[in-house]
């Protein structure tokens, strides 16, 4: 009766296998068609697309499940897959085989608004100044994730070391560093930014700099909740008991103990702040035109644009989309594997 | 730094420590004396919340001071009042004058730290010696400690270690600098009951090899038994009973410290037999009782005991005998049998 059984659960596994890859196949079939085709109408074609996709992520798990036998999250793993991607990209951009991405000169003896087509030499179309959009989607990239990654930067050592000392010292520091958060919390972060921005230049540098100060109050908040719970652990008395002075605590007992809640806090803070550079440049008062981020190529599907050239804002939208989602998942998983609740260590 | 003097490594003078809470004045350690020779071991037992920590911290001088705490008295280590130090100065003596073991392994390691980093950050600090130099003795102090293959230990971290292997890491950081006095409180409690002996072993045996000081602190008197020269029985932040362990352990005069002896487990007791155990709780500390603190719980207890605290004095019981108690049990008393007094102080 036992005997047969890991056979059976064999056979059900390449039938699984299979049946996910048939299903794959279906859905980047349906995926493809919708992309590419004119026979239905847009909207259509995007609930197809959308339809594909999901279908697709089904068959992939079903896959992966029939082949190696347990359950895979394909889902983060796709997305790990989309942010190598992008970062990969963004990185080497000068060294890619990329079109022209900001030379609104050179862009005049190009074709405007030219249609996506994959085999051509503007795989995603070119805009308004003929302006290849896959270029400027890559460029986009390394603007966009430079500016989050920078201002989380500033962000996560500002406020993670404010926070520490606020919370390790306590006393009048710590409600001085209470009032001062919680005041800049109490501004709501899109009145900040536009008061910041018409202050700053639009550079990069002043951008990241203007974003971080919506990283900072939530860093202080939760690297000082973290210290207070650390400092009161016994082994910091005993360090203490040791003979290490305030620095060393903090530096070698402290730190080591906060920095892993905090490194998570900064992933999901990534994705906030991919989100706000994008509203701000398509506001028009973060990085101005012609350098791209997505957030002001999306803004170029204004006034009738997107109607008749949806691309123009599908592309930089799904970018920002995806990479946004992607973060989150990470930060997701860094933030349930490394949150001092559940850390058991 | 070791300047030698006559007069014994540590004396406590009539030490308070207050702490200002919301609901009231903890008068946690409320008057207690003591004073301990190089060499020499003294046990300070009491049930848990008696205080013995707080006056374990507050000897070394690891207690903040401020406006919610207050500590007066005096803490003199080899003539110096700890507590008149300045901070920088007073840290100085952590390490290489007064070691601290703390009650849980578990806690009292950092769970990001190596083993070996636990033990040579202190050496290189206090003894500026250098990383090669620390790891050596790092590893001989993991040897001295009973720590088998104390070099594949150095590169592990205090979760990879059981819990009585990692005291044996706590106490080695402790020795780490050599301290003349080392506060172990409640070394053992954390611990399974066959692992609590060999530490308690270990720590006398360290303790008489280095002519160290050492103070016991734990709420088993059995712990304490065979392994201290003098015993301190603390109750609500004072002392209750003082004098040298083996005959505080024979014969005790005081009626909290004949309860707790009566309620250590005896190997002579037959299987199941009911442990006797003190009736009711310690006092709250915040609105301690009028007259003798153990007064509510104590079987002797009279009108006097409710009017006036007790004084610690010498008793005529032994030599260095003290109690605090206004009708202690003395031997001529004990010695009745069936002393219906005796039989209240035990407790039913
Ligand atoms: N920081 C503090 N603030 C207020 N009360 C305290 C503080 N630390 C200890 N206490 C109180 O002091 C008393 C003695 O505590 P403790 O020394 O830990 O007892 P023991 O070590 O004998 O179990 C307890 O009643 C405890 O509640
Ligand atoms: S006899 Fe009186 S003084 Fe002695 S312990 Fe009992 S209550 Fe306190
Ligand atoms: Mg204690």
């Amino acid at each position: 009766m036992l005997a047969p059984e890991p056979v059976r659960r064999r056979d059900g596994r390449t039938s699984l296998a299979l049946a996910g890859a048939a299903i794959l196949v279906a859905g980047l079939g349906l995926a493809g068609w919708a992309f590419t085709t004119d026979v239905v109408v847009t909207f259509v074609r995007m609930v197809l697309l959308a339809a594909g996709i999901l279908l697709a992520i089904t068959g992939l798990g079903r896959l992966f499940r029939g082949l190696l036998g347990r359950k895979v999250d394909v889902v983060f793993w796709l997305g790990m897959a989309w942010l190598v991607l992008v970062l990969g990209a963004a990185l080497c951009a000068p060294l890619l085989p990329l079109g022209n991405h900001d030379d609104s000169v050179a862009g005049l003896t190009e074709p405007i608004f030219a249609r996506p087509d994959l085999g051509s030499s503007h795989p995603f179309g070119t805009n308004n100044y003929g302006l290849d959009v896959l270029s400027r989607a890559v460029y986009g990239a390394r603007t966009s994730i430079l500016v989050a990654l920078l201002a989380v930067l500033i962000g996560t050592v500002v406020g993670g070391l404010v926070g520490m000392v606020s919370g390790f010292v306590r006393g009048t520091t710590d409600r001085v560093v209470g009032i001062l958060s919680n005041a800049l919390l109490a501004v709501p972060p899109l009145i900040l930014l536009i008061a910041l921005g018409s202050v700053l230049e639009p550079s990069v540098r002043s951008i990241a700099f203007a974003l971080s100060l919506l990283t900072i109050p939530s860093m202080v908040r939760l690297a000082r909740a973290n210290t207070i719970t650390v400092a009161e652990r016994e082994f910091v008395l005993a360090a203490r008991a040791l003979g290490a002075g305030r620095v060393r605590l903090l530096r070698r007992e402290v730190l080591p103990n906060v920095v892993l809640p905090v490194l998570s806090l900064a992933v999901v803070m990534i994705s906030v702040l991919v989100v706000a550079e994008a509203s701000l440049s398509f506001l028009g008062i973060g990085i101005e035109q012609p350098e791209p981020t997505w957030g002001n190529m999306i803004a170029e599907g204004q006034s009738g644009v997107m109607e008749k050239h949806p691309f123009i804002v599908v592309v930089p939208g799904v970018c920002l989309f995806l990479t946004v989602f992607s973060f989150n998942l990470l930060g997701e998983k860094a933030q349930k594997r490394w949150d001092p609740r559940s850390a058991k260590l | 730094m070791m300047t030698p003097s006559d007069g014994p490594l540590l004396v406590v003078d009539d030490l308070h420590t207050v702490f200002h809470t919301p609901r009231g004045e903890v008068r946690a350690v409320d008057g207690v004396s003591f004073q301990v020779a190089a060499g020499e071991t003294l046990g300070l037992v009491g049930e848990s919340g008696s205080g013995k920590s707080v006056l374990g911290r507050t000897v070394m001088g690891l207690i903040a001071t401020g406006p919610a705490t207050t500590v007066s008295g005096q803490v003199l280590l080899d003539g110096r009042d700890v507590h008149a130090l300045k901070p920088g100065q007073r840290r100085q003596l952590w390490g290489p004058e007064i070691g601290m073991v703390f009650q849980d392994p578990m806690t009292s390691l950092n769970p990001v730290k190596r083993v070996g980093t636990h033990l040579t950050e202190t050496l290189r600090r206090h003894l500026h010696c250098s990383r090669k130099e620390a790891t050596e003795r790092a590893v001989d102090l993991l040897n001295q400690v009973g720590i088998p293959e104390p070099v594949r230990r150095l590169t592990q971290y205090p979760h990879e270690l059981s819990g009585g292997m990692r005291q044996r890491v706590v106490i080695a950081t402790a020795l780490a600098c050599d301290p003349r006095l080392l506060i172990a409180d409640e070394p053992t409690t954390a611990l399974d009951v066959t692992v609590q002996k060999q530490i308690l072993d270990l720590l006398a045996s360290l303790v008489s090899e280095r002519t160290m000081a050492m103070i016991l602190i734990s709420h088993d008197l059995g712990a304490v038994a065979g392994r201290t020269d003098r015993v301190q029985v603390m109750y609500a932040g004072r002392t209750v009973e003082a004098g040298p362990t083996r005959t505080v352990f024979d014969s005790p005069d005081h009626p909290y410290t004949d309860a707790l002896l009566a309620s250590i487990p005896q190997l002579s007791d037959q299987p199941h037999t009911v442990l006797r155990t003190i009736e009711g709780n310690p006092p709250d500390m915040t609105r301690p009782p009028r007259g003798c603190r153990f007064g509510p719980r104590c079987g002797r207890a009279d009108d006097t005991c409710t009017d006036l605290m007790p004084a610690l004095v010498a008793v005529p019981d032994g030599p260095a005998r003290q109690v605090a108690c206004h009708h202690p049990l003395l031997s001529i008393e004990s010695l009745e049998p069936n002393a219906p007094l005796t039989e209240a102080g035990h407790g039913r």
